[in-house]
């Protein structure tokens, strides 16, 4: 009697660690994230705009339908990319996604200031490599970290009314998202 | 023999329990860290690095993009305001206001996330839209037929959620509930 409680309690003491276990492993291992459900339609390192939400068909579950987006699947391995995104007159966001879909930063058109939100994407490793003093100089070039090499970048203008749902979808696909292929440069001190 | 049928029991039960709570877990979107207002439910550090393990498996599992914080901040709703489940057959009203954002939507989504068809196309209200009192708080009729005002159509589903995005917004990780965070009230006034 006692060794079957102590099986009972040894298997629940267990379970506790195939459920930790569990719950930190599967997003390594979901099929059906929004990176794989984004690979089919999108080509590396390039805009693709995203067919609106309707009922019968969503490319992701909880798509806000007030918006119209674009994604751009990037890749650093062959250099940083360079991510140019026009302002519509109501309300653009751009929000940087990992490998695993975490949101890692965001950015709106009121925080970057200005008529078009200019970024450069970019790994630790090749935020290190950008010469200090050209970094100076280029002040209002804004730089962001990607924590993986791999990622989602999603573009979203606001449709504040139905009938400015065509001036929101000009603006997602009027951005760009190019690698740049760094010319090698000697290190400056 | 009796040391092996012991060994498989234990590893039973622990495959059993722990597979069980992982699965009890993300079907109920347990997550630490949720921001409750009323009956409403936030969970900004979702949108940040800082997401838990949970959060992080709950957005795989869904194949959904958290709204990034810098973005905006999503909340959730299941039930009105006396812990009754949003029914699409009960005729539902979201009346007051909502805490100081430049835009917010309002959108109704079914169990999976999904837009729910209904013969005028309207799948929620953005902040402009809204059709609003001469003090600024609005009434939203979600119902499954035609009411006059902001009606949102239920499409006559058993259950449903509605999400409020706030874009812009100064509200995240540090808010607490309180009177700068105000949301507005839902009260199911009538099933048939």
């Amino acid at each position: 009697m006692i060794r079957w409680l102590l099986l009972i309690l040894g298997g629940a003491l267990l379970g506790g660690i195939v459920h930790l276990a569990s719950v930190i492993i599967l997003p390594r291992t979901a099929t059906q994230d929004a990176y794989a459900r984004l690979a089919p339609v999108a080509p590396v390192n390039s805009v693709v705009a995203l067919p609106a939400p309707t009922p019968e068909k969503a490319v992701m579950p909880f798509m806000d339908p007030a918006f119209a987006s674009a994604i751009c699947l990037y890749d650093l391995s062959q250099g940083p990319v360079k991510l140019t995104v026009p302002v519509s007159p109501a309300y653009t966001s751009v929000s940087f996604y990992t490998r695993n879909n975490v949101a890692y930063y965001a950015i709106n058109d009121r925080a970057a200031g200005r008529r078009v939100i200019e970024l450069d994407l970019m790994t630790t490793a090749q935020h290190d490599q950008v010469p200090e003093d050209e970094e100076v100089t280029a002040a209002d070039r804004l730089i962001v970290e990607s924590p993986t090499p791999t990622g989602i970048i999603a573009i979203r203008a606001m449709a504040p009314e139905p009938g400015l749902m065509r001036v929101a979808q000009s603006t997602v696909a009027a951005s760009k998202c190019t690698t740049q292929v760094e010319p090698a440069r000697p290190q400056r001190k | 023999m009796r040391l092996l049928f012991g060994t498989l029991f234990g590893l039973a039960i622990a495959a059993a329990v722990g597979l069980g709570l992982t699965y009890y877990a993300l079907a109920h979107g347990t997550s630490f860290g949720g921001l409750e207002i009323e009956s409403w439910t936030a969970w900004p550090k979702t949108g940040t690095v800082d997401a838990d393990p949970y959060a992080r498996a709950s957005i795989s599992r869904t194949g959904r993009l958290p709204t990034a914080m810098g973005d905006g901040v999503s909340f959730s709703l299941k039930s009105d305001d006396d812990g009754k489940a949003l029914d699409g057959r009960c005729e539902v009203v979201v009346a007051g206001i909502t805490p100081v954002a430049r835009f917010w939507t309002l959108t109704l989504y079914n169990a999976d996330g999904g837009l729910v068809a209904n013969s005028t196309n309207r799948y929620g209200f953005t902040s402009q839209e809204i059709v609003r009192r001469s003090d600024g708080s609005f009434e939203v009729v979600v119902a499954p037929r035609a009411n006059s005002g902001n009606w949102l159509p239920t499409g006559g589903v058993d259950r449903y959620e509605l999400v409020l995005r706030l874009y812009d917004t100064a509200v995240g990780v540090s808010t607490k509930a309180g009177r700068e965070v105000p949301m507005p009230d839902v009260t199911t006034r009538g099933c048939p």
